[in-house]
């Protein structure tokens, strides 16, 4: 099972502090959760979260080790830290979840997203564009006469931002892969 | 070491070497290769329900009684959706079982088959975890795997769908213990926060253990230790309905039961206690009542085996994660290596406070006059059973709630509930299920007679199986839990809370070739209750009771624990504002 640390209240006056002590700050997470590579193991997970009413902001899902029948899942999610809690506990439970790590709390993380923004135009708007493409460090991975592919990736900030210039300049159409994450060091 | 042979054969193989005997089922086309396998030996004995609810409420009788996982067999479509509502409630109360399925044929699924269910996805969310095995050589490793997913851990109810082709064709069998499985949770309880225990213990003035089903489930073990712990430190102890009999009813330290219906001065204890050690209990809202004031002033212990029960509604300020059985004995160990020490002097002006509120008395009634009293019925069979080798099951409602008031469990594993669920129709599967895991015991089904009725069609099972569970049914042709919350919140209007058209109990009983007995007056109910004990077979005994008493003691929703209601007069308004929301 997952190592989870509960975290140990402080007062005596629990009951109370179950609502004034948390109240209503939302967090931002980014899980990993490592798991058993079988059919349903992503319904499980994701059944979790509509099941209990949980925030999904984020979903990253594939293989990492095909030898050991291995996916790793990245959910970034919100809710108040007794909420966050119990989302890491009601993942540890499922039987196939082999580990959840919050990122977010144990320790420095490095966050990365790939977005394709397909993006049409003619003249100086096209020209902007690839101009600014080249300032986001984004690659052309596809180009017509009268569009780009352009391929961006960052933090979700920096894909945000890109999108932004880019409407103006002839956005069509933007796809983006989701959050995947790390946790910095050894 | 492996063998080949079929599907089918699998099956009935893995059971035998899990040590099944019994097998709670309803055949249907996706599962005639398994039926025709379990024809073909006499290891398993299968018991022919008449329904498929009432498969999984046996398996879970069965399971509940004996502390072994219960069984079931069902077809696919039908026989797996009407499985659904025991699984759920399986899963709620944390009980093994173990629920096969037979599926369309692999190279039909997805088509829209004939009885063809997306069962995995349909049980997902009311399964601890389920499988489709699609390959005959996967099924032993599956089958081995379910029994210990099922009884590890926090137990639960788990489903294996085997499509028939799978059934049919031949692949290779794997013993019990080919594999190890990579689910292992954690059954050791951290000794640094056992020990943090043992020291609040110590000083704790008004101390209460808190205990629930998670003492039962893991195992007479465990309910011996809190037997011993609470001797030796004596502390006062009380228990959720799920909990009843692991500490004996009739130990000196036995507050009764807690909660919407618990007593009173098992309520102000826990209103009032300094230190709560949960043992085994999730704080459901059974429990709990308003939060905000629950318990306000108390330090809380929380042992339990499931890291997502910990500070899922209550704060703790002690949390153990661990098996009851492991983690009492290394509590105990510790308080006695640290001089057994407990604040004698507060302990002592706890105990009086305490026994000022039993002084309450708040179960007590009058019986007067020619209709008998539903309390006054259990009050009886509690008296005329209680040397027996008795198990109690329940359906779900007022007489639930009386029961676990009026029938006192010395031991654990004597009393089957619907808890988490409250599943009408529960009782009668699950005496079913008793009865064939304990032949000669007295096992006892305490019912409502709209309860009862959901699966009365289990009187066919009984007969044909010589089961002789006795079914007793307090008849107030109401649904009288129902009633009474519209009586306290809907402005005594009774929106289809009544049984009309009822069946006359005894002829029902008589057309399965079952016995009979109607008792309508107090002056005759002990020689009624004798008759049904006495009499070797089946019976249905219908106690004729007031029509419309309520169910008290009450905390009311959105009521905390010190504002109980203790009987008909103070109920007006009783329930109020945000308090009418809830269920």
């Amino acid at each position: 099972m997952s190592p989870l640390k509960i975290k140990k209240g402080s007062t005596s006056h629990s009951a109370y502090n179950l609502h004034s002590g948390y109240g209503d700050v939302t967090e931002r997470h980014t899980l990993a959760i490592l798991v058993e590579n079988e059919p349903g193991v992503l319904a499980r997970v994701i059944g979790l979260f509509a099941g209990r009413g949980y925030n999904i902001e984020s979903l990253t899902v594939a293989e990492t080790d095909h030898e050991g029948h291995r996916s790793r899942i990245t959910i970034v999610t919100s809710g108040t830290p007794q909420v966050i809690t119990q989302i890491k506990a009601q993942l540890g439970r499922i039987v196939p979840v082999h580990e959840v790590h919050d990122l977010t709390v144990d320790g420095p993380s490095v966050e990365r997203e790939l977005a394709l923004f397909k993006v049409a135009g003619k003249g100086d708007a096209r020209i902007e564009a690839v101009r600014l493409a080249d300032i986001f460090r984004a690659n052309v991975v596809d180009s017509t006469l009268e569009s780009f592919i352009f391929e961006v990736t960052g933090t979700s900030e920096k894909i945000d931002a890109f999108a932004e210039l880019m409407r103006p300049l002839g956005l069509v159409e933007v796809v983006r892969t989701g959050i995947a994450a790390l946790s910095r060091g050894n | 070491m492996s063998k080949a042979m079929t599907g089918a054969k699998m099956v009935v193989q893995a059971l035998v070497d899990q040590g099944v005997d019994v097998v709670f089922g309803y055949p249907g086309g996706a599962v005639l290769p398994i039926y025709d396998e379990i024809f073909q030996q006499n290891h398993i004995q299968h018991v022919l329900v008449r329904h498929e609810q009432a498969a999984v409420h046996a398996a879970e009788g069965y399971a509940r009684s004996t502390g072994k996982p219960g069984v079931a067999l069902v077809t696919s479509g039908p026989g797996a959706t009407n499985a659904v509502t025991g699984l759920t409630d399986a899963l709620m109360d944390s009980i093994p079982i173990i629920v096969l399925t037979g599926q369309v044929p692999t190279f039909m699924i997805g088509s829209d088959a004939f009885q063809e269910a997306d069962t995995v996805g349909i049980t997902r969310p009311c399964t601890k975890h389920n499988w489709l095995v699609k390959e005959t050589d996967d099924l032993a490793r599956v089958l081995h795997e379910a029994f210990h997913v099922a009884t590890s851990g926090r137990p639960g109810p788990v489903l294996i769908d085997i499509p028939k082709d799978v059934q049919f064709a031949t692949g290779k069998y794997t013993e019990k213990k080919a594999r190890k499985s990579y689910y292992q949770p954690q059954v050791k309880g951290d000794i640094t926060s056992i020990t943090e225990l043992a020291a609040a213990m110590e000083k704790a003035k008004r101390p209460i253990f808190y205990t629930g089903g998670g003492v039962i489930n893991s195992g007479p073990a465990a309910s011996q230790l809190l037997r011993e712990l609470v001797a030796a430190t004596n502390f006062p102890v009380t228990s959720t309905l799920m909990g009843l009999g692991a500490y004996p009813a009739s130990g000196d330290n036995w507050l009764g039961m807690l909660g919407m219906h618990g007593l009173y001065e098992a309520n102000m204890a826990m209103h009032g206690c300094d230190l709560m050690i949960n043992i085994g209990a999730r704080f459901d809202d059974r429990i709990t009542g308003t939060l905000d004031k629950f318990s306000p002033n108390s330090k809380k212990a929380h042992i339990d085996i499931d890291v997502s029960s910990i500070n899922k509604v209550v704060h703790v300020d002690i949390p153990i994660v661990g098996d009851v059985a492991h983690v009492l004995e290394d509590l105990l160990k510790v308080w006695k290596s640290r001089g057994r020490k407990t604040n004698v002097e507060g302990l002592s002006k706890w105990w009086d406070q305490i026994n000022e509120w039993r002084k309450v008395d708040c179960l007590k009634f009058k019986q007067e006059g020619k209709i008998i009293k539903p309390q006054y019925a259990l009050q009886r069979l509690e008296a005329l059973t209680k040397g027996h080798d008795r198990y109690i099951t329940t359906e779900v409602g007022q007489h639930q709630m009386w029961a676990a008031q009026y029938l006192g469990f010395e031991d654990p594993n004597r009393w089957m509930t619907s808890g988490g669920l409250g599943t009408m129709g529960y009782g009668f599967p699950a005496s079913v299920g008793v009865q064939m895991a304990h032949r000669d015991a007295l096992v006892i089904n305490v019912a409502g007679e709209a309860s009862w009725l959901m699966n009365m069609q289990e009187m066919g099972t009984t007969m044909q199986y010589g089961l002789p569970v006795k079914q007793f049914i307090l008849n107030n042709e109401r649904l009288g839990m129902v009633r009474q919350w519209q009586q306290l919140l809907h402005g005594e209007r009774y929106s289809s809370s009544w049984s009309e058209s009822l069946p006359d109990f005894v002829k029902l009983a008589e057309a399965f070739g079952a016995k009979g007995i109607r008792c309508d007056d107090p002056a005759n109910l002990d020689d009624a209750i004798m008759e049904m004990i006495n009499y070797d077979g089946p019976v249905v005994f219908d106690c004729l009771v007031e029509k419309h008493e309520n169910c008290f003691p009450m905390i009311p929703s959105g009521k905390p624990h010190n504002e109980m209601l203790l009987g008909d007069a103070s109920t007006e308004g009783a329930i109020q504002g945000a308090g009418q929301a809830l269920v």
